[in-house]
């Protein structure tokens, strides 16, 4: 496989990779770094890349694993302060994108959902995969992604709901 | 009516029942300046999942690390070899001929000719220099009174 036609595999969906790392990551430079390294990995696997069926979901699969190893070796360094910071800088960043108050705060939201459901939420809203490609790149059956998903989307909705009564901002 | 088609759509929304198709009808909706009062709370969720859709990876990744590698031990290689040239040359040209002489009574006539050599020219030289002297005789001459 030539370097042309890996990138040809792979630009498809390397903002998709990105966007997953970021999501599971918070940090930008975090995601990017993570982005950079799943492609590396696939690079050199590439021999290897023929042979999936659905080099797509593999490498999300590969990004999920690859973030959570990076998530759990911050845990284990106690590294919490750093995490934080990488979301008062996400916050500023969200802010240039948003295009009202209220847009933020699904971001927020979604930050402090559990994983499954970050992830599930990020595969399904954002990049629109369908439930048979979640349940694969996750590794669960897709009525087990349904219900996360719609716990996920409810979740969204109270806390939106809430903020939409009280004010709370 | 088509209200009326977006609750029963959010209801499926909510319980993870939605196609693709049918979440896409619900993003269109969403994206409207004004939505239905109730369904207000649903407008950033949508508005935030299409933003980040726009989301773009674009730091540079490089894919020669491999091949980068190689063309570093190839001018490491070089500049050993190079090293080693330079290393192994310099004394030999140090060896070079430079007009020794084996016998010494033929190094003896050879010097000597060299210093003639060098004696006469530097007569000549002296020679023609000499004329300076009568300046100095006038100065001497000046300055004596």
């Amino acid at each position: 496989m030539t370097q042309l036609e890996f990138l040809q595999t792979v630009m498809p969906f390397k903002d998709k990779v990105f966007r997953l790392a970021k999501r599971l990551l918070v940090s930008k430079e975090e995601a990017e770094d993570a982005t950079q390294e799943v492609l590396l990995k696939l690079w050199k696997n590439k021999k290897k890349m023929q042979e999936y069926r659905n080099v797509e979901a593999f490498s999300m699969t590969m990004t999920k694993n690859f973030c959570f190893d990076k998530l759990k070796s911050k845990h284990a360094q106690n590294l919490k302060l750093i995490h934080s910071n990488y979301k008062d800088n996400n916050v500023s960043l969200q802010k240039q994108l948003e295009l009202e108050d209220s847009v933020g705060w699904v971001a927020k939201i979604i930050e402090d959902l559990p994983e499954k459901q970050k992830l599930v939420i990020q595969l399904r809203d954002i990049e629109q995969y369908t439930f048979e490609e979640i349940g694969k790149m996750l590794d669960m059956n897709e009525t087990a992604v349904r219900v996360t998903l719609s716990r996920a989307r409810k979740t969204i909705r109270q806390e939106l709901t809430n903020t939409h009564n009280y004010g709370i901002k | 009516m088509v209200l009326n088609n977006i609750e029963q759509l959010i209801e499926k929304y909510n319980n993870g029942e939605t196609s693709l198709k049918e979440e896409q009808q619900l993003k269109e909706y969403f994206k409207q300046e004004t939505v239905a009062l109730h369904l207000e709370m649903y407008k950033p969720m949508f508005v935030y999942f299409a933003a980040s859709q726009k989301e773009t990876f674009t730091k540079e990744v490089s894919l020669n690390s491999s091949k980068n590698h190689f063309f570093a031990w190839i001018s490491m290689a070089a500049v050993a070899v190079l090293m080693l040239g330079l290393y192994l040359q310099s004394p030999l040209t140090a060896q070079g001929d430079l007009g020794t002489h084996e016998d010494p009574e033929l190094a003896f006539l050879e010097v000597k000719k060299s210093l003639e050599l060098i004696s006469t020219h530097f007569n000549q030289g002296a020679s023609s220099i000499n004329y300076l002297n009568e300046v100095e005789n006038t100065t001497s001459l000046i300055f004596k009174k």
